[in-house]
């Protein structure tokens, strides 16, 4: 056997870990690199062959691009969409949870039925909301996608945060009611803080889900309120790509969700509820 | 003037009735205890109070108003529930001015309030902490802390020491009471926990199966129950029962032995009754048996020394008493001895409707 000594080994060991780690965490994020740099490359850098592995100097022609043609207005777009979008679907499923939780509201089955929804195949639908929004005229407007958006969202919502507020001692709204709360105060000075971290975490997915729809936004938009997801596919052309824009164009739509996630990171964490009750 | 009054109160679940026609009258300042075993009803019968949970039928008057559909918070009620129901995400200070705070109270009287309440439970110290870094105790204090904060007329606390060890329950016990002679306020306590009720209540009702068993101060149901029930639920250790049949007398016993009963001449002879005698009526056969007393010859089955007492298991009238003794007046089983029974402190219950004669 190896006449190594034992912390010896140990010190081997950890460092076999830590050059594996190190191997996949560059396979993993090679293609974010790439895209990133690409963003950042002139036309001859990005087809030169052999690839330049990095530019030679860091340029924002392809971005300035996208500004000056009003391309990144897309990226406004998005985030109008999904934030006022996330922002509804919250409130009102926030309540709807509630009112299933305490109330029994619908029974047994109607909190079943609600995340039923969530299930459909957005594409077995585009084709009947497309018609009926021709019809009312809510085709390329913010109202129309930020109510579908709401809709859809909203089965996420209620079922997420029926669980997270399932889990709150009954006992802190009973006291609360007690104390002088009606039920919507109880619901603001109670649940909601109780709750926080479901909560925005919650809130981030919906919001991602919203950001990253390309169907309804592809079927639902002509001109006005085009999504960032639609815009990057206008420069996949016949006859060329135009990877510098599609690059451009990703890291704008990559860094709102970048930023809601790192912001809400600490939210995120659990163990909020300790010393609520016994124990 | 009642601060509570409650009149045929019925409280149905489905096919459930947890309460069956419960009437109560409460006096102003009166610490009152509901009492009895898990199931009886008696949670359920403060929720009801509180109008954490909707009657079936019945009236609800709290100071004089009828609240029976009013909501919780229009009730003029404080209440301290037995998981403390502290807010985590708010510190010490918070946590007790809310509900102030919830009913618009100025920032200089919740200030004056929460300090006046929190010197008063010894918390002062720990206004800026958060629950989750105070001990079991402690956040007990806080959640009293929280209901006495309020000018409320009427007190609830359910259960509010159940979660705590025996020594800080003691401890809790003794906090309470000198609340409650502090403020003079008027309280009702629910607790399992008949120990609980004896030591706390100005009156107890005892509950059984939803209705009510029996009311009064401790020591009138302690000395004087109408039940079998009663009599057997308050008192540690338990009121020891003897099968027997009523003679001239008094009772004769299951294993032949004749008991008189002074005074109790009325009794109907041959009747199938129940003797009841406390284990503090038993005690070691003095020089003389004095007037009323019954002696027995013994042989200890079993000792249990609880430190300044001593429960002693024996067999008598064919079945097995407790008899509470001096700690050392008896050292070991199987020892042959007299014992004195109390037969002017013993009482005597139809065996039929369980009801004391």
């Amino acid at each position: 056997m190896s006449a190594l000594p034992f912390h010896r080994r140990a010190g081997v060991r950890l460092s076999l870990r830590y050059l594996i780690a190190a191997l996949l965490v560059i396979i993993f994020c090679f293609p974010v690199y790439w895209l990133f740099i690409i963003s950042f490359k002139t036309p001859d850098e990005i087809f030169a062959y052999p690839p330049v592995w990095y530019p030679a100097s860091i340029q924002f022609a392809n971005y300035a691009v996208l500004f000056k043609d009003g391309d990144a207005a897309t990226v406004g777009n998005s985030l109008v969409l999904a934030s006022i979008s996330t922002f509804f679907a919250m409130i009102f499923g926030t309540v709807a949870a509630y009112s299933l939780v305490r109330f029994k509201t619908g029974g047994e089955n109607l909190a079943v039925w609600i995340i039923s929804q969530r299930m459909m195949p957005p594409v077995a639908i585009v084709f009947p909301i497309f018609l009926l929004y021709i019809w009312i005229g809510w085709v390329d407007s913010y109202f129309g996608l930020i109510i579908l958006y709401t809709a859809f969202s909203l089965p996420y919502v209620i079922w997420m945060m029926r669980g997270y507020i399932e889990d709150i001692p009954l006992e802190l709204e009973e006291s609360a009611l007690v104390d002088g709360c009606s039920r919507w105060e109880t619901l603001w000075k109670v649940v909601l803080p109780m709750a926080r971290s479901g909560l925005f975490a919650t809130a981030v997915f919906t919001f991602i889900f919203a950001w990253n729809d390309f169907l309804f936004a592809l079927v639902l938009t002509r001109t006005e309120v085009t999504t960032y997801t639609v815009q990057v596919t206008h420069y996949f052309g016949g006859q060329s790509n135009f990877w510098a824009k599609i690059a451009a164009m990703s890291v704008l739509g990559t860094i709102p969700v970048f930023f809601t996630v790192a912001v809400m990171q600490r939210f995120l964490v659990r163990g909020i509820s300790m010393g609520a009750v016994k124990g | 003037m009642s601060d509570l009054k409650i009149t045929d109160l019925h409280k149905h679940y489905g096919n459930f009735h947890a309460v069956k026609g419960v009437s109560l009258d409460v006096q102003a300042g009166e610490f009152t205890v509901l009492v009895g075993p898990s199931g009886c009803g008696k949670s359920t019968l403060l929720r009801c109070i509180a109008g954490l949970e909707e009657t079936s039928s019945g009236r609800i008057e709290i100071g004089g108003k009828d609240v029976t559909h009013a909501r919780p918070r229009d009730r003029d009620i404080a209440m301290v529930f037995q998981n403390y129901a502290l807010y985590p995400y708010l510190n010490v200070k918070d946590n007790i001015a809310f509900g102030l705070r919830a009913r618009k109270f100025a920032e200089t009287e919740i200030e004056k309030r929460v300090k006046r309440a929190s010197d008063m439970l010894g918390i002062g110290h720990l206004l800026t902490r958060f629950p989750r870094e105070l001990s079991g105790g402690q956040r007990q204090r806080v959640a009293i802390g929280r209901a006495i904060v309020r000018d409320a007329i009427l007190y609830l606390f359910d259960e509010p020491l159940s979660n705590l060890d025996a020594q800080l329950r003691d401890d809790m016990r003794v906090e309470i009471k000198r609340l409650h002679q502090e403020l003079g306020r008027t309280m009702i306590y629910v607790t399992h926990d008949q120990i609980e009720a004896m030591t706390l209540a100005d009156r107890i009702v005892l509950l059984r199966d939803g209705v009510v068993e029996q009311q009064g101060s401790p020591l009138d149901l302690f000395e004087r129950p109408q039940t079998r029930f009663v009599a057997g639920f308050l008192g540690s250790p338990k009121m020891n029962f003897l099968k027997g049949t009523l003679t001239r007398t008094g009772v004769s016993l299951a294993d032949g032995r004749e008991l008189v009963l002074p005074g109790r001449e009325s009794l109907r002879s041959g009747q199938a009754v129940l003797l009841g005698v406390r284990p503090q009526h038993i005690a070691l056969a003095g020089k003389t048996v004095a007037k009323g007393h019954e002696r027995i010859p013994v042989t200890i089955e079993l000792v249990q020394p609880t430190g300044s007492r001593v429960q002693v298991t024996l067999p008598l009238g064919g079945t097995s008493v407790i008899a509470e003794l001096g700690a050392h007046e008896v050292s070991r089983p199987g020892e042959k001895t007299f014992i004195d029974l109390d037969m002017t402190r013993a009482i005597v219950i139809d065996a039929v409707t369980e009801k004391v004669l």
